[in-house]
């Protein structure tokens, strides 16, 4: 039997990437992702005990610009891509409290 | 019932650097130019990448070293997730389970009297950016809230401390050395109106009850912004908490931790509405930026490039020009520059006992009427040593000495303020002392000869009508050195 | 002559001879775009006014005899994954619709540098996530060798706009294979480099830790050119290798002695298509012919690189797609309730589904309870999977494989089967996971006139070893010589 997310499980993780699904949404991916993390056992298989885990692709190490001011961008670029500005600043809906 | 208070305190200090901690726009502070101080990095815009400054590292870790920490030979970058709008990538590029710092401390004095000092214990310390800022006004019924970037991306240092804490005004006191070490790095500017110092606080009791230790939940007071608030809103709280306890009996554990915010006009800290989901930050190491190994010879550099530290300089200027516990504090906690100043003073008169006098009274009350920095006060501390050098030599007494000082003062503007000005107004007021005896004795005579009466009671024994004389004879011999004038008439009185 | 489907060097060349004018060489490629497009849909975004403009600034430059930079009045196109000042930059998704960034990727600037001329932007799978164009915002782009069938993705814009003569050169980018199985399916040669070896700044990322830029032509001498171009360090990417970029053209004609080539057990199993399986084994032969050694070697771990990227780039995807919220860029919902409300619809409203897909399944990943049962179990097994390459590469110089276990599949087959389509990468995303670089090359046709890639992989920075690699077998054939007709 394949594992399926339960719809509270698919909301939750909704939530967290702040994505609204719609109920179709909610149910293809209860059972697909459930599929994927079926796969995902596999990995169960592999002792990885003492393995360094790998973030980066390349061994690069200690890599810093020096503290030099270079320009900005000028503030009409900055806005441009904004669905709503001032003119001046980014204009989103009132922000409550806990965001 | 007693209880024992538990205060630990997280801090974020922004760094001094020229540029942002990512990208290379300025860092400076500038509420009223909004999003200038932007480029496709610090926006978050798509395929912008992150390059880490080295000068924000190098500062953090100066930081570190003072605090005392281990520095981690292995440290990297991890995101944190979360949305807000003043938080353009959606993460904020932070250092989660390998800071590049831990397990410090920093020493306070608990009590100025006895001295007696206590050690903080630091957790952490690590780097991350800044948010920008959103700004909701409710005037003139806009409904949505402005958001300004020109703060996103200022490399910030969370230092994180451990619940060392047992009171307000002990945390206020940790708060205030931390401030007083991190300017003397030179590492913040430490402004709590710009908002480059910025304090969290964790509070909580431990009740005392039928012999046990009964905690209550922990409540972190968010974004107090003075040391007088630090103060205020603990003591608030623990007031809070214990009444919560007595009407509820609530302990940690029973409800989840409780974020407030501190509403200095009512003195009441105030619960902010809870989020609807528990927070996951979904940390992960950051693959766009490289991670760091810190050499032993980097550190071993930075360890020696360290300044003296508030503490040690407050031992030795204890030690070296003799003054009180009380004395040192007021200098060294005035800052570097107070500091510098006092000792190239003391230095340059050789009586630190007469600087410490005169800086911590006359310069600090000039200082603070005229809303000055010791760096923008227009009389140099060789000037000042000049002037004080003049008492002990005799040229002028203490008092002629502050009308000097007061006369340089309100010169205006008219170029630096040399010593030879003194010598002009000295000539110009007539203040020198008379050091010529003999014309000072002939003044004494004639006065006596006035005066036979209070010579009469002098010699009766009423020691008092000297002063009578002694007024006499000073207003006569402008400049002259009361102490001086005092023994001259008594050995003139007694021979006579 | 006609430019349609002639190679870099051939185009150079004319140019040079004067034969063609770099205005007139565009003029052919737009047309060209103008006359098979609508059925092939590779570009998302042409600028004709501004690509002629440019063209002829290139032209006049030749005409002067002032210095020219290397690609010199060459069209290329560019995935419209790759941010281009001024120019829309859409990551096929409605998400980005109208986004102009504001400043232009490394690459581009390189490209410009070297006076290449930027005809537009093509198509890919959403924030290219997906293995057959289908997942675009806007349209689905069709196999110029059979237009029923896919090109392969999520690169499959600008396969197909070289495939189809449009253009000689593209550039793509590569998280799981996305040049090289598209290159494999229109008959290109696809390089993905080391990682790090071309700076992803302007790159918008899918999965920061494998994304990689790189080059399609129609053979090994456009994609050395293209990379020699392209390839540096940037210190805007502190991910970039500071190593010196050797000429991989310089040394292309020069067979490597004493190859040793790696063949992995574990690439020749069930689930592989006897034609494709034909065609590499034909590929051995050529080696084989040309004094190669052939070697077994073993990449034991490599059966877990499906779930393993599955982990990590959905992972760092759901991290990296945080960011459009509808704040400072990207779609807004227009009905919303609140702040967070208008997140969420944003988002909902401006992905489709195989992104909302992989970034769910990456915030699963990261939440909290399950980081360590999948993210971090992930990395642990790429560190395997690295560690068998270098084991390899002690034995062998190259490791030769197939580049997808099929030949092109047919539009709408996979798409609604995400883990069938996901395994149809298993051959790629190894080198991602390692960081190592691959190239995939013409090896042949199907039975039904699809063309079937060979891939190679190297051990970090041998692209020029896996250049000359791929040019001996080039010219020891003539797969690379056949053009689609395109109806
Ligand atoms: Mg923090
Ligand atoms: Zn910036």
């Amino acid at each position: 039997m394949p594992t399926q997310l339960t719809p509270a499980e698919v909301q939750h993780v909704a939530m967290l990437a702040r994505l609204k699904l719609t109920p179709a949404e909610v149910a293809d991916f209860a059972s697909q992702l459930g599929r994927m993390l079926d796969y995902f056992q596999v990995l169960n298989e592999v002792d990885t005990e003492d393995v360094e885990p790998m973030s980066y692709a390349v061994e690069v190490r200690n890599v810093f610009r020096e503290d030099v001011v270079q320009p900005s961008l000028p503030r009409a670029e900055a806005l441009m891509n904004a669905p709503k500005t001032d003119g001046q600043c980014f204009l989103v809906p009132q922000i409550l409290d806990g965001g | 019932m007693d209880y024992t208070v538990v205060i630990g305190l997280e801090v974020h200090v922004q760094l001094q650097t020229q540029s942002k901690i990512f990208c290379g726009c300025s860092a400076a502070y500038n509420p009223t130019q909004p999003n200038v101080q932007t480029c496709p990095v610090c926006l978050g815009l798509p395929g912008a990448l992150p390059v880490m400054n080295r000068q924000a590292f190098e500062l953090a870790l100066k930081t570190a070293l003072a605090l005392n920490c281990e520095i981690a030979s292995y440290t990297k970058w991890d995101r944190k997730q979360y949305y807000y709008p003043d938080l353009p990538k959606g993460y904020q590029i932070s250092q989660y389970d390998c800071p590049f710092s831990k397990d410090g401390w920093l020493e306070i004095e608990m009590n100025a009297e006895t001295g007696e000092t206590r050690r903080i214990g630091i957790i952490r310390a690590h780097l991350e950016e800044d948010a920008g800022k959103n700004m909701h006004d409710e005037s003139g019924g806009k409904t949505d809230s402005q958001v300004d970037l020109n703060r996103a991306g200022t490399p910030l240092l969370e230092i994180v401390s451990q619940p060392d804490l047992r009171s307000a005004a002990e945390a206020r006191r940790y708060l205030e050395e931390l401030r007083l070490l991190l300017t003397y790095l030179n590492v913040s500017d430490c402004n709590m109106q710009e908002g480059s110092l910025r304090c969290d606080a964790n509070v909580n009791l431990h009740i005392h009850q039928d012999g046990k230790n009964i905690p209550t939940p922990i409540v972190e007071i968010k974004n107090l912004n003075s040391f007088r608030n630090v103060e205020l809103a603990i003591t608030c709280e623990i007031e809070r908490q214990f009444e919560d306890w007595k009407a509820t009996g609530r302990r940690l554990g029973d409800v989840p931790k409780e974020t407030r915010g501190f509403d200095a006009q009512r003195g009441v800290t105030v619960g902010q509405r809870g989020k609807e989901e528990a927070s996951d930050y979904r940390y992960f190491p950051d693959p766009d930026l490289a991670p760091v190994t810190v050499a032993d010879e980097l550190i071993e550099q930075l360890r020696s490039d360290l300044c003296e530290f508030p503490a040690d300089r407050r031992k030795r200027l204890a030690v070296t020009w003799q003054l009180s516990d009380y004395d040192v504090r007021v200098i060294v906690d005035q800052g570097r520059e107070f500091a510098d100043y006092f000792e190239a003073a003391a230095q340059a008169c050789g009586d630190g006992k007469q600087a410490c006098n005169w800086l911590t009274q006359d310069i600090l009350r000039e200082l603070n009427e005229r809303r000055l920095t010791i760096a923008q006060f227009p009389i140099r501390a060789e000037v000042l040593a000049n002037l004080l050098g003049r008492i002990p030599a005799r040229q002028i007494t203490n008092k002629s000495a502050r009308e000097v000082f007061l006369e340089l003062l309100n010169d205006g503007g008219a170029g630096p303020i040399t010593s030879s000005r003194i010598d002009e107004i000295i000539a110009a007021r007539g203040l020198a002392l008379v050091a010529d005896t003999g014309a000072l004795e002939q003044v004494i005579t004639a006065v006596i000869d006035k005066n036979p009466k209070a010579v009469a009671d002098f010699r009766g024994g009423k020691q008092a009508a000297v002063g009578a004389l002694i007024g006499q004879v000073m207003r006569e011999a402008k400049g002259a050195d009361a102490q001086v004038v005092r023994e001259l008439i008594i050995k003139a009185l007694q021979s006579g | 002559m006609s430019p349609i489907g002639a190679t870099t060097s051939e185009l150079l060349a004319h140019m040079e001879r004067g034969e063609f004018s770099s205005v007139a060489l565009c003029e052919a490629a737009f047309d060209r775009i103008a006359a098979c497009d609508d059925r092939v849909g590779a570009f998302l975004h042409v600028d004709r006014e501004a690509a002629l403009q440019q063209a002829a600034q290139v032209d006049d430059k030749r005409r002067r005899g002032a210095p020219l930079g290397r690609l010199a009045g060459l069209p290329v196109a560019v995935k419209d994954v790759i941010c281009t000042r001024g120019q829309p930059t859409t990551c096929a998704s409605k998400m980005l619709e109208g986004f102009t960034p504001p400043y232009d990727a490394h690459v581009v600037s390189k490209l410009r540098e070297a006076d290449a001329v930027i005809i537009g932007k093509t198509n890919l799978d959403e924030f290219a996530m997906g293995s057959s164009t289908e997942n675009s915002a806007y349209k689905t782009t069709r196999n110029p060798w059979n237009l029923a069938c896919t090109p392969g993705g999520s690169s499959g814009g600008s396969a197909a706009a070289v495939a189809a003569g449009m253009v000689p050169l593209s550039l793509g980018s590569d998280t799981g294979g996305s040049i090289r199985q598209p290159a494999g399916f229109c008959g290109l040669v696809g390089m993905k480099p080391t990682y790090g070896r071309i700076s992803r700044y302007g790159l918008i990322a899918y999965a920061s830790s494998l994304d990689q830029i790189g080059p399609f032509a129609h053979d090994v001498a456009g994609a050395a050119l293209l990379l020699e171009v392209l390839a540096g360090h940037d210190p805007r990417d502190s991910t970039s290798l500071p190593m010196p970029v050797p000429s991989y053209t310089a040394a292309l004609e020069e067979p490597l002695k004493g190859l040793k080539i790696g063949v992995a057990v574990e690439h020749f199993v069930a689930g592989l298509d006897r034609e494709v399986e034909a065609a590499v084994r034909q590929a051995l032969d050529v080696y084989r012919c040309l004094g190669a050694e052939i070697r077994e070697i073993s990449l034991p771990h490599s059966k877990y690189a499906v779930a393993v990227y599955y982990t990590i780039a959905p992972s760092e995807a759901s991290s990296n797609l945080a960011r459009y919220d509808g704040v400072h860029y990207g779609h807004r919902a227009a009905q919303f309730e609140n702040m967070i409300d208008m997140y969420c619809a944003s988002r909902g409203e401006g992905f489709g589904k195989e992104v909302k897909r992989r970034i769910m399944l990456g915030a699963y990943a990261l939440s909290a309870g399950y980081y360590d049962a999948y993210y971090l179990k992930g990395l642990k097994v790429r560190r395997l999977i690295r560690n068998d390459f270098d084991a390899a590469f002690a034995q062998c110089d190259l490791i030769a494989s197939p580049v997808a276990p099929t030949p092109a599949f047919k539009i709408g087959e996979l798409v609604n089967d995400p883990l069938a389509m996901y395994l149809s990468d298993i051959y790629t995303l190894s080198a991602n996971l390692a960081g190592l670089p691959g190239v995939s090359i013409p090896a042949g046709f199907s039975s039904g006139g699809l063309p079937i890639g060979l891939q190679l992989l190297g051990p970090p920075l041998a692209e020029d070893r896996l250049l000359r690699a791929a040019r001996m077998h080039e010219r020891a054939t003539d797969w690379h010589t056949r053009r689609p007709e395109v109806v």
